[in-house]
């Protein structure tokens, strides 16, 4: 009797999974068109962004979340794929490589990056790990800014611009895609383009998550020692998360690169670091669905109080009184400090999600404060 | 006579001024359960750490199963099938018992990333063999029922069996246990002894610090007492109890 | 001009600095194993501070000893208020929480403090008024300036004065307890919150001294420049052995030595391939490598991992 109902609940289940997924499924494809109505185009290059973001984040959730080694540097990653598509599709070296070499490629310098980053510091203390990986990125960057001297690699701080956009199948996705007498605008055609490479990074997270790997990285992060003793090579383990993370980040680059046209040390910086880390520490660390919403939080964030920090003014004073860039970043710090004193484990932590999903209310008395 | 699984060779380790362990040489063999005791600060715990390769000896050499142990490996420690409990305990306590068992297999097992990725037939089906593996394991140490629940949600005792369940998830030849009984009262105690019988009539040998002096005396074959880092001692239990030098280690008796 | 000295009186000078900014970083993170990410804007508010007092005062005709020493006390205050609102507000709520979650929250602060700055003085640089002697002495064919012996002079002095509050007193005695076991010292008698307030309080006045010193050296000052110095000044402290104090100093002192020289030298070193304005390089070269060679840097004391 049990086990009919079970079996029951089961298929419900897996209807109700089904249906989920087609509505999901729904709502990502005509996403594109509500916002660019509704919002406008500049929404919509924000929507993309938020894509990239995504992937990024899940990248460093790789490091932080799963093997727990605080990265401040990531963003370097982010550097390595968009600097080598840059190198390898514009007239600057006068190559234009197509875009199913370059990413790859981006992907696969990234994660040698993130090895070589990896090898010498993965048995340093969390918190000099952190500061190490903080110089990498800073070491990156500045490179990046000088070497167009004696030899012109990088362009220096101006970058490298008319970097080619990305070319799928004889179609760029710079112009209006015609096809069949249906028009998909560039801005649209990105976004399905970021949308299916942050899926896909999206199932390779979740199949590394249950697998034998994901569950050394996460044994790792909880006690390290025992990890060892149960016969986990701690060290290889951990420099393939390190891999495995910053050849997320190359992808990004790479589609940062072609999508924006330019690159240059700036965007780098940093500041892009913490913001990443940000959007996996406030979504809710180790957790995807959590990670996915600090990304899309944290770029919307920012935007919402650009584009209304100037017009409130206005609104309440009838001119604006206060720097809005600076504004929008401050009332950014601010969220920032009361999500995490509401929220230490984040917005969408991953033990909730256990915790509803078995209906677990044990308390943990016993471990406290050890 | 059965053969020699374990040999400590003159083992010596210093913590700065401290001398955790002076010129420790035992043997252990096959299928034996062998207990090592001694006061608080004796340095049994240290032993521990220097025999899995977590402490770097500074002097002597382990030998396993006519293998020379390599410091401060840890894990290939784990792979030539030297399993442990710690004292305190460590679990990965944001995992589930389940997965906590299931990392125990990491080392009899091989999928990677891209087997990970791609679910091939050879990775499904280790999977799910590690997956069945780990439910026996839960089974076999009694705690099934608390398969899906974290780790740091379990009770003291069943942490303690936890432990037990995924250290045997190595199949290891040699399985040390640090103070397992420690916190457990008559009835736990009593259920571990079982336990413990039961892992050596599997043909694991088992190398057991313990505090509870009945339990050590009635489950171990030998008995090597530490005192300040040396080995003052080693027999069989009845005549260990009535060793004078143990006796004095133990403060007047306490022990007998 | 000698090169070579030149170079090591301004790394001296640049190093005092630094080394006054990681004794910030090195009491928080000595007492609380937490690395205060917002230290570096504490010493840009400094700089802003004390930048406008003497703005405001340049002209008033009282003397310059006294307007420094006004710019002083204003940007001392602003920044110990500053400092002890950042702990109460950002970290001491978060005190039991997962370890990244006050990392956060600080960087949290770095950015509203930043933005706060941006809004009061406005996103361009300041310049420093022209209010201090420009009198340079000559040493072994090197040039250093009377602000430039005053800065050393001041930092050394506030640097003893802290070892000898560390070591001597019995507030001194009561963060050396915190920072070795904060539960005992509890039990001990010693109030915990309080200490570490106190220890934001004095890391905040040290980072106004360098902040109106910083400003004072490159005669500039602008909401960004907490940023690279707080970065730098940790390094330094990570390079000395976070958590010691003689590490801090140390630490910020071959910081700064290695990079004036290295900036000096780079140029010859590398053929001209690389130049001088990799100097930002260095203080991460070194930093990694000490890591690599000497993972609880130079004066630290080497934990072994309990298991
Ligand atoms: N990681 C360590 N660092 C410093 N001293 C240690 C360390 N581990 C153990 N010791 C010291 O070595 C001695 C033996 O400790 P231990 O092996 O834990 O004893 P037991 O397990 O027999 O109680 C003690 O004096 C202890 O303080
Ligand atoms: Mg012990």
């Amino acid at each position: 009797m049990t086990s009919m109902s079970s079996l029951n609940a089961l298929r419900t289940d897996k209807r109700m999974v089904i249906a989920a997924t087609v509505i999901m499924g729904i709502a990502l494809a005509v996403l594109p068109f509500i916002i660019g109505s509704g919002l406008g185009n500049s929404w919509l290059r924000i929507l993309n962004f938020a894509l990239l973001y995504i992937m990024l984040a899940l990248g460093l959730n790789i490091v932080v979340g799963f093997a727990g080694l605080l990265d401040l540097g990531y963003i370097a990653f982010y550097a390595v794929g968009a600097y080598l598509y840059a190198l390898l599709a514009s007239p600057h070296f006068g190559l234009h490589l197509p875009v199913w070499v370059i990413i790859p490629a981006g992907a696969a310098l990234a994660g040698i990056f993130g090895a070589l980053l990896g090898a010498p510091t993965l048995r340093l203390r969390g918190d000099y790990l952190a500061i190490v990986t903080l110089g990498f990125g800073e070491i990156v960057r500045i490179f990046l800014n000088n070497l167009n001297a004696p030899v012109n690699i990088t362009n220096g701080p101006q970058g490298i611009s008319g970097i080619d956009p990305i070319h799928l199948g004889g179609f760029t996705l710079a112009k209006p895609i015609s096809l069949f007498g249906f028009t998909l605008p560039s801005l649209h055609a990105y976004y399905y383009l970021f949308l299916a490479l942050a899926l896909f990074i999206v199932f390779v997270t979740i199949r590394l998550e249950n697998s034998r790997i994901g569950r050394a990285w996460v044994a790792i992060r909880e006690d390290e020692i025992a990890a060892k003793s149960c016969g986990i090579n701690t060290r290889n383990i951990k420099l393939l998360a390190f891999t495995m993370g910053a050849s997320f980040g190359g992808v990004a680059g790479g589609l940062f690169a072609g999508f924006q046209g330019f690159v240059s040390p700036e965007s780098f910086n940093l500041m892009e670091s913490v913001m990443v880390l940000c959007m996996v520490v406030l979504g809710g660390m180790g957790n995807i669905p959590g990670v996915i919403l600090g990304g899309i939080l944290l770029t919307i964030l920012p935007e919402i109080f650009r584009h209304g920090s100037g017009p409130v003014q206005v609104a309440i004073f009838g001119k604006i009184l206060l720097d809005p860039e600076a504004l929008r970043m401050l009332l950014f710090g601010l969220a920032l400090i009361v999500v995490m004193l509401y929220r230490p484990a984040g917005l969408w932590p991953s033990t909730t999600r256990r915790r509803e999903f078995r209906g677990d209310s044990t308390n943990d008395v016993l471990k406290e404060g050890e | 006579m059965s053969s020699t699984l374990l040999e400590a060779r003159a083992i010596d380790k210093h913590f700065g001024g401290v001398t955790a362990l002076r010129n420790v040489s035992l043997t252990i063999r096959q299928g034996e359960i062998y207990g090592l005791i001694g006061p608080n600060g004796a340095g049994k715990t240290s032993f521990f750490n220097v025999l899995t390769g977590l402490y770097h000896p500074d002097g002597g050499e382990l030998i396993f199963a006519g293998e020379k142990l390599q410091a401060s490996a840890p894990h290939k420690v784990a792979k030539l099938g030297i399993a442990r409990t710690f004292q305190n305990i460590r679990l990965f306590g944001n995992m589930t018992a389940m997965e906590n068992v299931m990392v125990g297999r990491h080392v009899r097992t091989h999928a990677g990333v891209f087997g990970a990725v791609l679910h091939d037939r050879r990775t499904t089906r280790e999977e799910a063999a590690i997956r069945r593996r780990a439910e026996e394991l839960l089974n076999y140490v009694n705690i099934a029922d608390r398969a899906d629940d974290l780790a740091r949600h379990l009770s003291y005792g069943d942490q303690r069996r936890l432990e037990i369940a995924r250290a045997l998830a190595t199949d290891p030849k040699l399985l040390a246990l640090d103070e397992p009984a420690a916190g457990m009262n008559g009835t736990e105690t009593a259920s571990l002894r079982e336990l413990i019988e039961g892992i050596r009539k599997d043909g694991i040998t088992v190398l057991l610090i313990e505090h509870d002096v009945k339990l050590v005396m009635g489950l171990c074959d030998r008995v090597a007492v530490l005192d300040y880092g040396e080995k003052i001692c080693e027999d069989v239990p009845s005549l260990v109890q009535k060793d004078p030098k143990v006796i004095e280690a133990y403060l007047g008796g306490s022990i007998a | 001009m000698d090169i070579f000295i030149q170079q090591i009186i301004n790394g001296l000078v640049l190093g005092s600095i630094y080394a006054l900014v990681a004794l910030g970083y090195t009491m928080v993170y000595g007492i609380m194993g937490l690395i205060n990410f917002a230290h570096g804007e504490v010493v840009m508010i400094g700089a802003m501070v004390a930048l406008t007092v003497i703005k405001l005062l340049a002209n008033s005709g009282l003397p310059v000893f006294i307007i420094i020493l006004l710019a002083l006390a204003a940007a001392a205050v602003v920044c110990m208020a500053v400092g002890f609102s950042i702990e109460r507000i950002a970290y001491r709520p978060l005190r039991h929480a997962p370890k990244l979650a006050p990392l956060i929250t600080a960087i949290g602060v770095s950015i509203v403090l930043q933005n706060l700055s941006m809004l009061i003085w406005g996103r361009n640089y300041h310049a420093f008024p022209p209010i201090l002697p420009t009198s340079a002495h000559d040493v072994f064919g090197a040039t250093i300036t009377t602000l430039q012996v005053a800065i050393v002079l001041i930092a050394t002095l506030m640097m003893a004065g802290l070892i000898v509050l560390i070591h001597r007193t019995r507030l001194g005695r009561a963060m050396r307890a915190t920072s070795e076991n904060p539960s005992i010292a509890q039990l001990m008698g010693v109030n915990i919150n309080q200490i570490i307030s106190i220890t934001f309080i004095i890391g905040s006045a040290l980072a106004a001294v360098a902040g109106l010193m910083v400003s004072a050296n490159y005669s500039i000052a602008h909401y960004y420049m907490g940023f690279m110095l707080g970065l730098k000044a940790f390094t330094a402290a990570v390079l000395g052995g976070i958590g010691n104090i003689a590490g801090a100093v140390l630490g910020g002192i071959l910081l700064g030595l290695i990079e004036s020289l290295g900036a000096g030298y780079i140029g010859d070193l590398t053929g001209g391939f690389l130049g001088s304005h990799y100097q930002d390089i260095f203080a991460f070269f070194v930093l990694i490598g000490v890591l690599i060679f000497r993972p609880s840097g130079l004066v630290g004391e080497k934990v072994s991992e309990r298991a």
